[in-house]
């Protein structure tokens, strides 16, 4: 079998390394650095528990025994929600921690709380957390793997996976897509992820927002920025919407979310200029009436946004599985 | 104690090359600098053939380090007034000049406002008679230009320089790396390097009203060592500084979230940082120091927005420096001008070159001895340096601060 390392996205027929050379990483801190087929990979093994997640048994015994922490620094209810469902699913004991209720809030530092958690064996850690790189620093100082489940505004590494996932089912074939992004790139996590992953796997990356939410620097990411809202959707295979965070709008960023909406709004009307069968995407909680109206966002023929929320689970099931497979022992993966 | 002396490649002021030369001490001061060899009642101290250099005047630092200062050939230190309390008081002025003496003095900034807010002139006279030689605002900057206008205006009458730091507060609020494509990938805040221009741009503009000496402490973009240019062109008084980390490092050196190298203002683009070596190069920069402020885990070992800014650098200020020489940018003689004898003129005092009459502040080097930097071996109160495990040329040997080996 080989495996093509020469940066070029592999297909849907690719064939992955055996064993823990598919993906030979301890954490999931982001998908900045990961190989193409390594992103497939994973993407491959969530498929499998999509099928099981429809099922009306949705409970395997594949991480009986095992202890996941869901570290949560910064206030989520459906990335919790979801790593929640994925580790109970695959029988592991799921413990959520909130920022409310820890140390950090006694003045305890990052890594005394990443020591603590550390010594409570647990068997994968999950953290959020509202600084970037946070969860790198708790990933040096832990034996077990870490999943990022958003740092600040730099990674959300799932959420891309899931995203990916979703306009795989969809669309075949993510390699040669033209994926619009829209709306707060700046302070978007989300976006960085879906920047690195879509573009590894060889998809048109454009971003869109105005210039004072765009970050410097963006043509150096292989993508194409946009501040005209129709220009960048023209002919677009995929528009995925970004949440734009009210505290952030008044005064600083934007003038209103009125004026935000007028220009940068995802309406029926601009869709259009989309490809017809164009995706609409967004991470959720979305802004109804400011990013995305709700006539585009409840189109269950160009909407994909339930089917992200399924996608995660999934994806997360995938993520706990193919990261804990060194210490359960499985073959291969020693 | 009269000593001389000897066998030692001398950095004299003026000489293109050290010259092979002997220097007489005589109690605290240099009393000749000739060929005369040692007389009956002189000590000789056989340098070796080594380079005898000025007492390194780190002009800017935040913390009185003394371990530190000694490794690095410091021998004077311009405290910079962000202290605890803020040294805005004649009292605190006092009290930090005598702090590291006899074997290292230390002149305390005063601040330029009180508290370091920006809004009312602090007591500066008051704080001159004390011994403070010169103003500074600090880590912040004064965002009040009338504010700015008086503190020139009225520095200058004092006959004080004052030391500015500067980046404008508008653009880089809550920003914790210069903007570029290193900060846009970790999704870090981060702010135009245009705020160091901006800034500069405007204290010009007031140094040509008040006619005030301003010290651009530490210039580290194109644009603002352009204006700086410009204004030395014009016969402006100001003069402005750097550190070895902003010559060496760029904001490359901050991936992966290191925190030790996050600084202010922050390490700048590859671009930027030639341009500030051609700055050293063309003599637009003055002055080199350390910024030394060092930090231990409970400051550094934190999500990089959290952690807080600066570096120690007495201990590797000179072995990071000589790598100008080495790479042909400027010859020692120019090196030590940067390293000491403009901070001593800054300041007004009789030290920093090797002068009859000057303070003996010496330090012998040997400027090719290898080492390799290790935050686990300084002697700094803190190991927070970026340059952890790199190889340098340069070492101190000894040190004189006033004639007296340390």
């Amino acid at each position: 079998m080989t495996i093509d390392q020469t940066g070029s996205p592999p297909t849907a027929g690719h064939q992955f390394p055996v064993g823990s050379d598919a993906f030979p990483h301890r954490h999931l801190l982001g998908i900045a650095g990961l190989q193409p087929w390594e992103i497939l990979f994973l993407l491959k093994e969530a498929e499998q528990w999509v099928d099981l997640n429809r099922q009306s048994s949705k409970h395997v015994d594949r991480l009986d025994g095992l202890t996941v922490i869901n570290a949560f620094f910064e206030n989520s209810t459906r990335t919790l929600l979801s790593f929640e469902i994925a580790g109970k699913r695959m029988g592991a004991d799921v413990v959520n921690m909130h920022a409310a209720q820890s140390s950090v809030k006694k003045g305890e530092t990052l890594i005394d709380t990443a020591v603590t958690l550390n010594a409570m064996r647990a068997d994968a850690i999950v953290i959020r957390h509202a600084s970037s790189g946070a969860v790198r620093l708790i990933a040096d100082k832990v034996d077990c793997p870490v999943l990022n489940a958003g740092d600040g505004s730099h990674e959300h590494p799932t959420q891309a996976l899931l995203d990916a996932l979703t306009i795989q089912r969809r669309k075949g074939d993510i390699s040669g897509l033209t994926v619009t992004i829209c709306g707060d790139v700046m302070h978007s996590r989300v976006a960085r992820s879906n920047i690195y992953c879509l573009t590894t796997l060889g998809a048109k990356v454009r971003v869109c927002a105005p210039t004072s939410l765009l970050p410097a620097s963006l043509d150096r990411m292989n993508v194409e920025a946009f501040s005209n809202f129709e220009q960048a959707l023209d002919g677009a295979d995929v528009v995925m919407m970004l949440r734009l965070q009210n505290e952030r709008m008044n005064g600083d960023f934007i003038p209103s979310p009125r004026e935000f909406h007028h220009l940068y709004g995802l309406t029926r009307e601009r869709l259009a200029l989309a490809k017809p069968d164009a995706l609409v995407m967004h991470p959720g909680p979305m802004n109804r009436g400011v990013e995305i109206s709700s006539d585009v966002a409840d189109d269950l023929e160009r909407s994909a946004i339930t089917e992200q929320v399924e996608m995660g689970v999934a994806v997360r099931m995938a993520c706990l599985d193919v990261l804990t497979r060194r210490s359960r022992g499985v073959e291969g993966w020693s | 104690m009269k000593q001389v002396f000897t066998d030692a490649q001398v950095l004299v002021p003026g000489a293109q090359a050290p010259q092979s030369i002997n220097v007489a001490t005589d109690g605290d001061r240099i009393c000749r600098i000739s060929e005369d060899g040692p007389s009956e009642n002189q000590q000789t101290i056989d340098c070796k053939g080594a380079i005898l250099a000025p007492g390194i005047i780190d002009l800017g630092v935040f913390s009185i380090d003394k371990p530190a200062f000694h490794y690095g050939g410091i021998t004077r230190a311009a405290l910079m007034p962000d202290q605890s309390p803020v040294l805005d008081l004649p009292a605190m002025i006092k009290h930090n000049a005598s702090e590291g003496k006899p074997d290292l003095w230390s002149h305390p900034l005063a601040a330029a406002t009180k508290g370091l807010k920006g809004a009312e002139l602090a007591e500066i006279g008051l704080m001159k008679q004390a011994g403070a030689r010169a103003v500074a605002t600090g880590r912040s900057w004064i965002a009040d230009s009338g504010i700015m206008l008086k503190l020139l205006h009225y520095c200058h009458s004092l006959d004080m320089p004052v030391i500015v730091h500067s980046e404008d507060r508008g653009l880089t609020a809550n920003a914790v790396a210069t903007a570029g494509e290193t900060a846009t990938r970790l999704g870090l805040s981060s702010a135009p390097a245009t705020a160091e221009a901006l800034s500069i741009a405007r204290d010009i503009a007031l140094v040509r009203e008040s006619g005030a000496h301003v010290h651009f402490r530490q210039v580290t973009t194109a644009q603002g060592l352009d204006l700086i240019r410009a204004a030395k062109s014009e016969g402006l008084p100001v003069t402005c500084g750097i550190t070895p980390a902003h010559l060496f490092l760029s904001d490359i050196a901050i991936s992966e979230f290191r925190t030790f190298a996050k600084l202010s203002p922050p390490l700048r683009s590859e671009e930027d940082r030639q341009s500030c070596l051609k700055a050293i190069e063309d003599g637009t920069i003055d002055v080199i120091s350390s910024g030394h402020d060092p930090r231990g885990p409970e400051d550094k070992r934190l999500p990089f927005a959290e952690a807080e800014f600066g570096m120690a650098g007495a201990e590797t200020l000179l072995a990071l420096s000589l790598n100008l020489v080495r790479d042909g940018l400027i010859g020692l003689n120019r090196l030590f001008e940067l390293l000491s004898a403009t901070p001593a003129k800054i300041l007004g005092v009789e030290a920093g070159q090797i002068t009859e009459g000057y303070e003996a502040d010496l330090i012998v080097i040997d400027p090719e001895a290898p080492w390799q930097i290790d935050t686990r071996k300084m002697a700094a109160s803190a190991g927070n340096t970026p340059f952890d495990k790199l190889p340098v040329q340069g070492r101190v040997h000894a040190i004189y601060k006033g004639g007296k080996a340390l």
